[in-house]
């Protein structure tokens, strides 16, 4: 670890009122008017097709901001690779930011990116900074990711470094505000390897993130929750978030918002069955008061979406959002209008009280958020279902019980055996894997009369592998 | 997953009975849901098995190679990638002069387009796979025939330990 003073005590910067361009202020603008902001996963190797892309995004009947994800060597830091595929004309899974033309970059932007369209940058890197240099230079200030979150699930670079070179990140990024830009930073802990993690480990490492990108000085952060497999578990990790965000981080120099996920794992196959499940991820954001929403497409299951066909996903979401506050306000009910409101869910929730315990037993561990998240995955106390990288102690196991909620099958040294008592959980099937993991898929393809998206349809997961 | 690997008991020097299975995926490629998947159902047919994790470099993949000498090599890769990146891996393995030719398989979302290209899969077959699955809904049974279709293992080269010997992480192994 880099040591850096700053992630022992939060910086007490005087409070400062939000600037009102940025990120976040467009966020803060369209929860104002009672607007959901609804964004992509937008990424393409040419700087037209990107630009295309994100021209309509800005254009579909929605308040929406853009995203430029990144391809996966960028990710990887393969700078040769990415230059490679776009020389030879190869596809990519997303735009190279780091290896693109600085004037084809500022082309792809320009007269686009601006404070009534903000764009974000996505990636999945553990090793971001070059990735951080070049969104600063293409003069960019938002961007996402955690040195928990883009190291566990992608790759093979050792937790300790993922966590220096995040703090390195967010020490590119947080000075930008002396120019009177505000960065930026969103957690991805909120997602971590997609599915079958239970939600409380999600929103602590949710909250663990915005932490300590906020104790290196980043004071713009949203924290990230992905929609699982359980509607009603859903909106209590969703107020969980909330509740941990306003107790944890600084009151009075920090601005944060909340931005859900429509479902990371395996998607449904049918174009209604994909629709209903971003219908229900609409419908968990405006509940629950969240500010944001990052849409997945009815191809998902199968391939990188069209640029018709985001735009599609982003209008229906917004319609959906619409309605469901519409429907919601008409009975009555309490839809969560501001941050501050009081969350429409039982605040002690089990999805609170594990959330809670888990980031207390973090807290603990080390004043350095750095060396607490490092140390917490050495002796267990996180500890990720079915991940595989070596700094992840993988003793821990979930199982979806029969009203479709994640629950713990082995704690490993999860510090919650005073509120969940794990049933011993014999070893998975290659089977009951698939089983588990197209539980989603199965539910909303047979909610959908239609045929699979887009004609000849393979079920990624099914019961039994064929 | 280190909770369903093959374990061998300490001191004993595993009879390689079938077919030694190593399984990885491309440089680029951070998916392991398909990674853990494939593991146990190989695992389930009775192959011993030693997974690489993910965004395995060549190098990395060449030296697990020398060390574990498997009998098939079954690469999986879905981000989109899997052409280009196992066609270089591919290449780069045929080419080790120390690493005599064994059986190599691939199959995935091998492109960011869901169409299969019989041209590209032609091309891996002729840099060194000996077969590729596209996705579909025959994938996984075709890959149980052709599972069941591999030489019995010479035998010669007994791994010492299957288990993580090669780090996930690039650290030095345990
Ligand atoms: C979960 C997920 C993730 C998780 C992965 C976590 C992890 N560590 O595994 C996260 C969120 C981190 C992630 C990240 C990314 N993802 Co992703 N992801 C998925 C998702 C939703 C589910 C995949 C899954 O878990 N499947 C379950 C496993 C068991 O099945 P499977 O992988 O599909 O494999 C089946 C078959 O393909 C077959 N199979 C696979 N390999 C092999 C090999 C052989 C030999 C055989 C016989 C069969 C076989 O067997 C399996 C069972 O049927 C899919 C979309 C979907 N399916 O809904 C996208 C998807 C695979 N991801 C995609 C992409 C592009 C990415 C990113 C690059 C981000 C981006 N640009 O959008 C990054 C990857 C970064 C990198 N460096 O690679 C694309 C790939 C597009 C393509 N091929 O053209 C998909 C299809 C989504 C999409 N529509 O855009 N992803």
């Amino acid at each position: 670890m880099t040591s850096a003073p700053a992630l022992v005590g939060a910086p007490a910067a005087p409070a400062a009122r939000p600037p009102e361009a940025g990120f976040a202020a467009f966020v803060r603008r369209a929860r104002a008017r009672g607007e959901l902001v609804v964004q992509p996963r937008m990424g393409f190797g040419s700087p037209a097709l990107m630009r295309a892309g994100l021209r309509a995004t800005r254009d579909a009947e929605a308040t929406t901001v853009g995203t430029l994800t990144l391809d996966s060597y960028t990710r990887v830091g393969d700078l040769a690779a990415a230059r490679g595929a776009a020389a030879d004309g190869s596809d990519l899974n997303g735009y190279p930011l780091v290896t693109a033309a600085a004037h084809d970059t500022r082309w792809m932007l320009g007269g686009l990116a601006g404070p009534d369209f903000p764009v974000q940058v996505r990636h999945g890197s553990a090793v971001p900074q070059d990735i951080f240099r070049a969104l600063v230079r293409a003069g960019l200030d938002a961007t996402e990711g955690g040195p928990v979150s883009y190291c566990l699930p992608y790759g093979r670079v050792p937790l300790s470094t993922s966590l220096s070179n995040w703090t390195d990140s967010c020490l590119i990024l947080a000075p930008l505000r002396e120019q009177g830009r505000e960065p930026h930073l969103e957690t991805f802990g909120g997602c971590m390897l997609g599915q079958l993690c239970p939600p409380s480990q999600l929103v602590a490492i949710s909250v663990l993130e915005a932490l300590f990108f906020t104790r290196l000085g980043v004071r713009s952060v949203s924290a990230s929750y992905a929609q699982q497999t359980s509607p009603e578990q859903d909106r209590e990790a969703v107020a969980a978030l909330r509740r941990l965000c306003t107790e944890l981080l600084p009151r009075d120099s920090v601005d944060w918002h909340i931005v859900i996920y429509a479902y990371m794992g395996v998607f449904p196959g049918t174009v209604g069955g994909a629709r209903a499940l971003l219908r229900s991820a609409a419908e968990l954001a405006t509940l629950t008061g969240a500010e944001r929403l990052i849409v997945k497409t009815v191809v998902e299951s199968r391939r990188i979406p069209t640029i018709a066909e985001n735009a599609d996903a982003l209008e229906l979401a917004a319609r959906s959002a619409e309605n469901v506050r519409g429907a919601a306000k008409a009975l009555g009910a309490r839809v969560d209008d501001a941050p501050t409101a009081a969350p429409a869910t039982d605040a002690d929730s089990q999805v609170y009280q594990e959330a809670a315990a888990l980031v207390e037993a973090v807290l603990n561990l080390d004043a350095d958020l750095g060396r607490a998240l490092a140390h917490a995955f050495r002796c267990g106390y996180l500890d990720i279902p079915y991940c595989l990288h070596p700094d992840n102690a993988g003793r821990a196991r979930s199982y979806l019980d029969t009203a479709g909620r994640l629950q713990w099958a082995e704690l490993g040294s999860l510090p919650l055996r005073h509120l969940v008592r794990a049933r011993s959980a014999a070893p998975v099937t290659s089977g009951e894997l698939l089983t588990a993991l197209g539980y989603v898929q199965r539910t909303f393809d047979s909610m959908a009369d239609d045929d699979p998206a887009g004609g000849s349809h393979d079920a990624t997961a099914q019961g039994e592998p064929r | 997953m280190r909770g369903v690997t093959t374990e061998t008991p300490p001191g004993a020097l595993p009879e390689r009975t079938k077919p030694l299975v190593l399984i990885s995926t491309v440089a680029s490629d951070a998916h392991t849901w398909n990674l853990v998947f494939l593991q146990l159902l190989v695992e389930e047919l009775g192959h011993p098995v030693v997974n690489l994790g993910p965004c395995v470099p060549e190098e990395l993949l060449a030296q697990a190679c020398r060390e574990h000498r498997p009998d098939l090599l079954v690469m999986s890769s879905v981000n989109g990638h899997g052409f280009r990146d196992g066609l270089s891996a591919i290449r780069h393995l045929r080419a080790q002069p120390d690493l005599d030719p064994f059986p190599a398989a691939i199959g995935g979302k091998l492109s960011t387009s869901d169409s299969d290209d019989p041209e590209r899969v032609r091309e891996l077959v002729e840099a060194g796979f000996d077969a590729v699955f596209m996705d579909g809904s025959a994938a996984v049974s075709t890959f149980r025939r052709f599972l069941a279709s591999v030489e019995r293992p010479t035998g010669v080269h007994p791994p010492q330990h299957r288990q993580w010997t090669v780090p996930l992480s690039g650290k030095a192994a345990p």
